[in-house]
């Protein structure tokens, strides 16, 4: 079975939510929608105050080229457009919709009939992408469209689609699978038009049997869909370790996977994809896993954008009372909240609560030069030697070191028997290495 | 026996006046004419090497005052006038006297003023934590905490006080030189006037927030609204984004907005106690 070949870690997976369908959430009395959903420029709000929307009405415009649009995920007035709180921590602004009953736009199909039918031109779909505002839902939110536009002088040979779920205790993706997966199909046909390829490949786990079997019946019947089952190794949902181990090439430091004729798209994605494309709906709504070890409920909540994460906790079954930290995303890579009081935004693919006994770090003690970090890195670093020199505050010897590489996948914290804080000073250096990297380019 | 010896000893003391000789006529040919006079500048400076002047090093700083032959935005903040008056006669000029500075920390967001909400487990470096998160106390303005300042000082000048979790700045060895100020992330410390008697008034706020908002955090920030100005005489104090700035070129240390302020967020330092009203008790505490 294929895998990526350095480094990799085996946390224990904790899908305590695999087997539980996706449920539609209800309606909020309030939206709030964040005006930064996405990597690149912030958009710009198409409403004021006081205005009516409908479900998939366009309230933010993303002029920058790197940018995506922003859709009302309710239907209602406008009552403010203000800072609030995010997952951050921080004030950013975003736009509060008072929801009134639950009426969509007219252009957007309803109906549940799956249109198979691809009509559209490759430059209608990556127009029709950008419209939609859709963006990577693994987690990185980078807006779909600039991935899909193949800069000139390169050529893509193949899609890759990332159904590999990684991240412990998350089974959106998982559930996606199973539930959607000719919607999925339908999809992966739309963006392997727009790119102009005849071949794409599903990577999944092996630990989703059923989402392998179910989608390899399925891709029989279409030409050019490969389902290539993985073994289980984080952080295999990587973009550049998802490469290596299905086409087995490698993307070069510091470059993107078109490099190497690549270009890798995650499930969720694709099923927008198809919404927006088919069915003509932008993208307001995703799933969210709420989880945890001793969350009463573990589910896979469908939850419109902007929804308060306090109401998927509530169907959950509330916080349980040895929570001492709470998650957004997965314990590998996801990075805990300061306050419950946040809202669903499209790079949130799960809420985790940590129990007490799990959730504190171990006091660190000094480095062994055992060199664990250096063989389990994903990117061939050397994890110790960066964490040092952040210490030392040596940035030109960490640039060096290709710290930029460092995708903060956090298998080198995980490992270290000395529990040092690795990621933390990588994060760090990556930092101040970025602001070097920033000046120096003006 | 003793001829081998002999022979040994005059060789080798040939050789070595032979090169002597050479390296003699070298030098005199490749001599670097350097001004003698950035030897004497360079031995009045401290020596510390802190940059606080913005040179690289002492040296990189006198050879630049020679260079220029002024001592125009040339001031070391570690000697102060004491050494801008050793250096004028060497270089023929005449020393401005310059206020002396020190660091002050626009925050009081002490573990009572502005109780902590969470529990920060992680890397001890504000610059990290201001890149993940508001801190404890979710005041997105506030001091960290973690030591950075501290990290920074070559001087021991500044500790973090471990009941109020803020650092204390010592007034007898601060030189400000400014490296607090450049590792600070947010922005909290600000060179003051040192002041008559090191007495100081200013803003213990940096808060841009709005009021209703930064009080939710934090029992003394700053809400901007502005009775210090209307109290102030002197067109001393300035609002903008939320936040009252005191200028300490115009302050006369009258200390009118220190019992106006509802939020005590404007500190006064080492001023004898007040004798009429009991005002700001807690900043008194502070100060002890």
């Amino acid at each position: 079975m294929k895998t990526f070949k350095l480094g990799g870690v085996h946390p224990k997976g904790n899908k305590l939510s695999s087997d539980k369908a996706i449920k539609a959430i209800g309606l909020p009395k309030t939206a709030t929608i964040s005006l930064i959903q996405s990597l690149g420029a912030p958009p710009e709000p198409v409403v004021a105050k006081g205005d009516k929307v409908k479900v998939g009405q366009l309230i933010a415009k993303g002029n920058a080229f790197i940018s995506s649009n922003i859709h009302a995920s309710v239907s209602g007035t406008v009552s403010k457009i203000e800072d609030t709180l995010e997952a951050s921590g921080y004030r950013k602004k975003c736009i509060v919709i008072d929801v009134e009953g639950d009426e969509w736009l007219e252009t957007i199909d309803k109906k549940p009939n799956i249109k198979l039918e691809i009509q559209l031109k490759k430059e209608e779909i990556i127009a029709k992408i950008k419209e939609a505002g859709i963006v990577g839902l693994g987690g990185a939110t980078f807006p779909t469209q600039v991935k899909l536009m193949i800069p000139e002088g390169k050529k893509a040979e193949c899609l890759i689609i990332n159904g590999v779920e990684c991240e412990p205790y998350l089974t959106s993706d998982h559930r996606i699978m199973l539930e959607r997966g000719e919607e999925l199909i339908v999809g992966v046909r739309i963006l392997m038009k727009a790119i102009g390829v005849d071949k794409a490949f599903i990577g999944i786990e092996n630990n989703k049997a059923d989402a392998i079997k179910y989608l390899s019946k399925l891709a029989k019947n279409n030409l050019g869909i490969t389902v290539v089952p993985l073994k289980v190794k984080y952080p295999q949902g990587g973009e550049k370790q998802l490469i290596k181990a299905i086409t087995n090439r490698e993307v070069p430091s510091g470059k993107l996977p078109i490099e190497v004729g690549c270009v890798v798209q995650n499930v969720g994605t694709a099923i927008a994809v198809y919404e927006a494309v088919q069915k003509n709906k932008p993208l307001f709504e995703r799933v969210v896993t709420v989880t945890g070890k001793s969350v009463k409920n573990p589910c896979n909540l469908l939850a419109r954008i902007g929804t308060p994460i306090s109401m998927l906790i509530e169907e959950a079954g509330g916080i349980p009372e040895d929570t001492q930290k709470v998650i957004n995303g997965g314990p590998m890579m996801g990075k805990s909240i300061n306050s419950i009081d946040i809202y669903v935004v499209k790079g949130m693919s799960g809420l985790l609560m940590m129990p007490e006994k799990e959730s504190k770090r171990v006091t660190p003690s000094n480095c062994i030069r055992c060199a664990q970090c250096t063989f389990i890195c994903p990117m061939g670093l050397n994890p110790y030697l960066i964490s040092q020199m952040t210490e030392t505050q040596n940035e030109a010897m960490a640039e060096k070191e290709r710290v930029m590489d460092c995708m903060e996948c956090g298998s080198c914290s995980y490992t270290c028997p000395a529990a040092r804080p690795l990621l933390d000073n990588i994060r760090v250096a990556k930092n101040k290495v970025g602001q070097i990297i920033r000046t120096r380019a003006k | 026996m003793n001829t081998t010896i002999l022979y040994a000893v005059i060789t080798l003391s040939s050789i070595g006046i032979l090169s002597a000789i050479i390296l003699f006529f070298i030098a005199q040919k490749f001599k670097v004419i350097e001004d003698p006079r950035i030897d004497a500048v360079a031995e009045v400076l401290p020596g510390a090497n802190c940059g606080g002047c913005g040179f690289a090093g002492c040296r990189n700083f006198a050879e630049n005052i020679v260079k220029n032959e002024s001592l125009e935005n040339m001031f070391c903040p570690v000697g102060g006038n004491d050494v801008s008056k050793l250096i004028a006669p060497i270089i023929g000029q005449v020393a401005e006297e310059k206020e002396p500075m020190i660091a002050v920390i626009r925050c009081n967001g002490s573990f009572a003023n502005a109780p902590a909400k969470t529990q920060y487990d992680g890397v001890k470096s504000c610059f990290f934590i201001h890149n993940l998160y508001p801190g404890d106390n979710s005041c997105p303005y506030s001091c960290l905490g973690a030591g950075d300042c501290v990290v920074s000082c070559k001087f021991d000048a500044i500790y973090i006080d471990e009941k109020t979790g803020l650092p204390v700045v010592d007034e007898e060895k601060c030189v400000a030189c400014g490296a607090c100020v450049k590792a600070c992330p947010r922005k909290v410390i600000e060179l003051r006037k040192k002041g008559k008697k090191s007495r100081r008034i200013f803003v213990s706020c940096v808060n841009k927030e709005k009021g209703a908002v930064s009080r939710k955090n934090c029992n003394v920030s700053c809400i901007g609204c502005g009775k210090c100005v209307k109290e102030c005489k002197f067109e001393a104090i300035t609002i903008e984004n939320n936040l009252a700035y005191i200028d300490f070129e115009k302050c006369t240390l009258c200390r009118k907005c220190v019992a106006v302020c509802p939020q005590a967020s404007i500190l006064e330092l080492n001023f004898p106690e007040r004798k009429t009203k009991e005002t700001s008790t807690e900043v008194v505490e502070e100060q002890k």
